[in-house]
């Protein structure tokens, strides 16, 4: 290999020591600064640099500290940490080279990791950095990641919004607000585990008298309206956890949770009945329906299945029906439902799988 | 196309035209009424046609439509902060404009801005060339008349139809006094 020729000092004139390090500190043998370049004079809050000691004005942090300037020195060509001594206090990262012949060293100076702080605190601007100091770049990056952060941030609230909307809208009722079929598929079955842990509950089954009639003479708006309005009936008087849902045309069942004594249960209904009974206002006319209930409870089962008390509780609902409508029959699954045809019986015990509760003429509830 | 151009083409016809007009561009093209997600990629296609309807609605050249659109980009706050990034006068912003769709590609990797080309002609002459796509000729234009007023230097834009090219000349680098551009957010004034 041949010998490259050595080019000696090169000999910079001031000026452009400062434009190719605007952070520059020329020191002198004994540790003074001689020079500096001028986006270090902004840095130190534009105090006059030349004339003052080094590390008077500057604390060596890393990798190890130095107080003098020989312990300085022999941090040569590694990456050192820095503090300016006085307000802004401010970390930098530096750079020392050793000049010819032992006087004195070049110092390199950068803001390091901080550089957008400092670029805001002193209103550094593109002249202040060289050309080729990424800095401004780093400040660019900066900004436009938190940019584009914000819009990740705000397209996932949008999509997370737009997903409970969906789920929302995949297990309610859109006329009533109620839960729809699915969601209440899912609610009984969560009421057979609970009661299985020992929180027993009741199904009610509430099926609509007259709503045809509704629906034919004054039209789909009107049953519409009704449909509503029941729904704010049983609501009202079912608790807030208790699940209300529309499962049919004119079908409503209730989970009701910790309800299970059958005059209390017989209230309850009796109570929806009354108030779906009341006259419903549409467009001035006055609109009349009533409904039948069915109910079957959990703890007169030894295992209850969603299946069995559902159809138990449809049971209940057509003996409500065929025995004169507008009213409450709480069943007991100890044999097969019963059909729905026949006589009214004299009393509840005549037809196997009805209990009878409280007062003659059996387990059914009226008005109250 | 990306959603962040899309979704800016967006918000330049609402903001300029008016919501209705958006609507019905959006109807017209298929779109949900909420538009584009910026943070989603669409079809090339889909782009052209938002600008073509919006044209044909508004009974104006599509070419001034883009040039209007670069003028409205280039006056988002956020957009002319990063566009200012690029240089300290509006010289040093042209030259800048080579390394654009690589900047771009620093903050989205997946924005692929057209690749476009300063050469320079004579001193104060310039002429922009942007590749591949139809259209970002007239969007630079507009981009490079708002940033001359931005720097407050005195320029000739001339959108060159059809050729996707700009022609630049610079008269007076310092005509007026600048929109002020503070590297750092947040510092007052």
């Amino acid at each position: 290999m041949a010998s490259r020729p050595s080019t000696g000092p090169v000999p910079i004139p001031e000026p452009g020591l400062a434009r190719l390090m605007p952070m520059y500190a020329l020191l002198s043998g004994g540790g003074d600064i001689l020079a500096a370049g001028p986006t270090l004079g902004r840095i130190c809050g534009g105090l006059d640099l030349p004339g003052r000691r080094f590390l008077d004005l500057f604390e060596v942090l890393r990798p190890r500290p130095a107080a003098t300037m020989t312990e300085l020195l022999e941090l040569a060509a590694r990456k050192i940490v820095l503090r300016f001594r006085a307000q802004p206090a401010r970390q930098l990262r530096g750079h020392l080279v050793p000049l010819a012949g032992g006087q004195g060293a070049l110092v390199n100076l950068s803001l390091g990791i901080s550089a957008a702080e400092a670029v805001r605190d002193h209103g550094l601007s593109h002249a202040d950095f060289a050309p080729t100091d990424l800095t401004v770049e780093l400040l660019y990056l900066t900004e436009v990641k938190s940019a584009v952060m914000g819009e990740l941030r705000s397209l996932n609230h949008r999509l997370q919004s737009a997903r409970r909307r969906a789920e929302a809208q995949a297990l309610t009722d859109p006329l009533t607000g109620l839960a729809n079929r699915r969601a209440f598929d899912a609610a009984l079955e969560r009421a057979v585990a609970g009661s299985e842990r020992g929180v027993p509950f009741s199904l009610l089954h509430l099926d609509l008298d007259r709503f045809k009639q509704v629906n034919d003479t004054l039209g789909h708006a009107a049953g519409d309206h009704v449909l509503a309005e029941v729904a704010r009936v049983l609501r009202g008087q079912v608790r807030q956890n208790d699940t209300v849902a529309r499962i049919g045309g004119d079908e409503f069942m209730a989970i009701l949770t910790g309800a299970t004594d059958a005059s209390v249960l017989g209230r309850i209904g009796g109570r929806i009945i009354a108030g779906i009974e009341q006259p419903i206002e549409f467009e001035g006319t006055s609109c009349r329906i009533s409904g039948s209930i069915g109910v079957s409870r959990s703890v007169v089962y030894a295992r209850p299945a969603p299946k069995a008390m559902i159809e138990d509780a449809d049971a209940a609902l057509y003996r409500s029906k065929s025995s004169g409508r507008a009213r409450v029959t709480i069943d007991r699954p100890d044999g097969v439902a019963a059909p729905p045809e026949g006589p009214r019986p004299a009393d509840g015990r005549s037809q196997p799988g009805f209990l009878v509760v409280g007062a003659p003429p059996s387990n059914q509830f009226g008005r109250e | 196309m990306h959603g962040l151009i899309n979704r800016s083409i967006q918000c330049f016809l609402g903001d300029t035209y008016g919501v209705a007009l958006w609507s019905r561009v959006a109807v017209a093209a298929g779109l949900p009424p909420e538009g584009f997600e910026t943070m989603l990629t669409y079809e090339e296609a889909v782009t052209d046609r938002v600008l073509d309807l919006a044209a044909e609605d508004l009974a104006k050249p599509r070419e001034a439509l883009l040039e209007d659109l670069g003028i409205y980009l280039a006056s988002l706050e956020p957009l002319r902060r990063l566009l200012r990034f690029g240089g300290v006068d509006y010289a040093d912003f042209l030259h800048s404009l080579d390394e654009l769709a690589e900047r771009a590609h620093l903050a989205v990797p997946e924005l692929d801005l057209p690749e476009v080309r300063l050469i320079p002609l004579g001193p104060d002459r310039y002429r922009l060339i942007c590749a591949r796509r139809r259209g970002y000729g007239a969007v630079f234009a507009g981009i490079l008349r708002a940033m001359a007023d931005d720097y407050g230097a005195l320029a000739l834009i001339d959108a060159e139809e059809g050729a996707e090219a700009v022609g630049i000349e610079l008269l007076q680098a310092r005509f007026a006094e600048g929109r002020r551009f503070d590297l750092a957010v947040g510092r007052g004034g």
